[in-house]
């Protein structure tokens, strides 16, 4: 473990897809602390998080848990989680439970402690992070932290569109990594503007071989597996290797930036009379709206186990019957081989194919 | 009419409930047998292959009721002591519909999705007025239902306890939700060995729900689930006057896979045996466990009385 001297606090959250970019304006500009990045998911991150966890819980706590695992081993020693409608609620108590019986010293903000009707207790917690906060500057921070999430989700739609059809392999990539090293050295919104002019424009300059018909596939999926691309075996970069164009509407600026569950909801009704509990509401509303879309086919990936995606499962296979378009499932666990998931997105391409030219014949 | 009640999930929370309200408003109604082996093979074969096991259970009973009543009861609870509920309860009436969409099924509407004090009576309204029941006779039922369970759950709770003070037998605190312990298929072979094994189960889940989770934030502070709150409270409550804790789970149990592991990392004064239970039929490496966790028990009085 490494010594941490000066006895400074150093905040970290698990790794989330790029976000950690954004909370790292929030922690270091808002609340005046150090952040560290998340080091990046390996197969280490998996397998440390699954020693320590419970056999049969999902798979994104066993990821979280090796994330902190990783982070307190480089010397962080404040962690964060949030909450939610399912077992995310109960993720910050056990691992932190898990943490201090390996014996680690640490401090831990966990929101699902919050009582997010009385401002003392926001505040409390708060101070959790760091003792001397200040209010003002976590208020002033939050408007260019939502900007920079909306821009990485953005920036990352715009390369699920295109990424697959690139002239010169890799340029894209090369772009992406430039984009979030600027990112990182954001010190104001002024400066956020100025990466999103720069890095936009030079988005769109990227030489594309997109052809005007492409084959479309729509991602849904539990919270986490379908925003990180290392739990679902970067099946993005997959399909479009494949040469489709991905969709995916899960982002942090459609779910909490933009609430759009209502509208979601309402989509769904003919299938899901009633909130089925978490992501599934949005799993079976974008499934339906990729559905009309007139999408080639709907990809689900979800964490072995998910009681939401799991209920939403029956409802999808209707829908997929409904409008005869195929809709595959993935279920993601610690022990998932690559090449069972190589074998059958080939299988799907081939399925998606087929069925294109049968509708064309048909017509 | 007449209304099919699925023995499964909540029934074995609303027994009495739910039998006197439809005895009181005068509708027949049918009950579907106790599990057996072919109802989890029905329900196996029309759930998804990860779905629990109360889940596959469910799917089974009314698969069983289907063309014998006009109604079927699934009603959809988001809310049990005013906190959260495993979000199978807020997705099973969509689910049943979706699964059983081909065949002829009507749901009997029943939404509980608030937690004031008054929101089940108001979800009785609306069912009782779908069922075409004037007001005066849904309250009256109602009261009168609310009354039975209540009076048949605060018995239960004492007669356990009684036992508990009592018995000389080893006492084993087996934790373990309502739909779990009361299924014939999967709590009854536990219950039968331990007694076979002269122990005195205690159940959990039988006693008295508020007065346990008063207690549930000594083990756990964050705990969402009402149902998992009642447990890790009972836990917290008596765990000082049982030999041993069995806590039986089923595969693969959203909640129950993570309170398993915060109750056997707090819990450490008593021997704790973690059962899963699974479709899997044969009852012969249950009981090899619960035999040699009794003998850890056995050994553990004996070797503190010498």
């Amino acid at each position: 473990m490494a010594e941490n001297v000066n006895n400074e606090i150093i905040a970290c959250f698990p790794q989330w897809g790029n976000y950690s970019y954004a909370f790292k304006f929030l922690i270091e500009r808002g609340f005046g602390v150090k952040y560290m990045t998340p080091p990046p998911i390996t197969r280490r991150t998996l397998e440390l998080g699954s020693r320590y966890s419970p056999d049969y819980v999902c798979v994104p706590f066993k990821y979280c848990l090796g994330c902190y695992l990783e982070a307190l081993e480089k010397g962080a020693n404040c962690l964060m989680q949030i909450f939610g409608a399912c077992r995310l609620n109960y993720y910050g108590e056990l691992a932190a439970q898990i943490l201090s019986d390996m014996g680690y010293k640490f401090q831990f903000m966990n929101m699902a402690e919050i009582k997010w009707t009385s401002p003392r207790s926001i505040i409390e917690h708060m101070k959790m992070i760091n003792p001397n906060v200040s209010l003002p500057k976590v208020v002033a921070a939050i408007p260019t932290m939502t900007n920079m999430i909306k821009l990485i989700d953005e920036f990352d739609d715009y390369l699920r569109h295109h990424i697959g059809f690139e002239v010169n392999d890799g340029d894209f990539e090369a772009l992406q990594k430039e984009f979030l090293a600027a990112l990182e050295k954001v010190e104001n919104g002024k400066q956020l503007k100025r990466v999103k002019k720069t890095f936009l424009r030079r988005l769109k300059q990227i030489p594309v071989n997109k052809p005007a018909k492409t084959l479309k596939v729509g991602m849904v999926g539990d919270y986490y597996t379908v925003q990180e691309p290392f739990s679902n075996y970067y099946m993005e970069k997959e399909l479009a290797a494949m040469g489709m164009e991905v969709f995916r509407d899960m982002n942090l600026t459609n779910t909490l930036i933009k609430n759009q569950w209502k509208k979601r909801h309402r989509f769904g009704k003919k299938y899901a009379k009633f909130n089925p509990g978490a992501t599934a509401t949005y799993t079976i509303a974008e499934a339906l709206s990729y559905v009309k879309q007139g999408m080639d086919g709907v990809i689900q990936v979800k964490a072995f186990g998910c009681t939401p995606e799991i209920d939403a499962m029956p409802i999808l296979q209707n829908i997929s019957n409904d409008y005869k378009i195929p809709i595959l499932n993935f279920s993601f666990d610690s022990q998932t081989s690559e090449t069972g998931i190589k074998t059958r997105l080939e299988a799907f391409y081939d399925m998606v194919i087929a069925r294109k030219n049968t509708t064309k014949g048909a017509k | 009419m007449k209304i099919g009640i699925p023995r499964a999930l909540l029934y074995y929370k609303n027994e009495k409930f739910w039998t006197t309200f439809f005895d009181q408003a005068g509708i027949e109604y049918v009950i579907s047998p106790v599990t057996t082996k072919d109802i989890i093979t029905r329900g196996e074969n029309l759930a998804i292959d990860e779905a629990c096991l109360p889940t596959k259970i469910l799917l089974g009973h009314i698969d069983w009721l289907i063309g014998k009543c006009d109604y079927i009861f699934v009603p959809r609870v988001e809310f049990a002591y005013r906190a959260q509920m495993c979000t199978k309860f807020l997705a099973q009436i969509d689910l049943v519909r979706n699964t059983f969409r081909d065949r002829e099924i009507q749901l009997l509407f029943y939404n509980l999705h608030k937690k004031g004090p008054r929101a089940e009576y108001k979800a009785f309204k609306k069912m009782g007025k779908f069922l075409g029941l004037k007001g005066a006779v849904i309250k009256d039922a109602y009261t009168k239902a609310r009354q039975a369970q209540q009076y048949f759950e605060m018995f239960r709770s004492q007669a356990q306890i009684q036992t508990l003070r009592e018995t000389k037998k080893n006492k084993v605190l087996v934790v373990a939700h309502a739909y779990n312990i009361g299924d014939k298929f999967v709590g009854e072979p536990i219950l039968r060995s331990l007694r076979q094994l002269n122990c005195e189960p205690i159940i959990a889940e039988h006693f008295d729900a508020y007065e346990c989770i008063h207690q549930f934030k000594e083990i756990s502070s964050t705990l969402p689930w009402g149902y998992n709150q009642h447990l890790v409270g009972a836990i917290a409550k008596y765990h000082d006057e049982v030999d041993g804790i069995v806590i039986l789970t089923t595969f693969p149990c959203g909640p129950d896979s993570m309170v398993n592991e915060m109750i056997t990392r707090k819990v450490k004064d008593k021997p704790i045996l973690v059962l899963t239970m699974d479709t899997q039929d044969g009852t012969a490496g249950l009981e090899t466990r619960l035999e040699s966790y009794v003998d850890i028990l056995n050994f553990k009085k004996e070797h503190a009385h010498g």
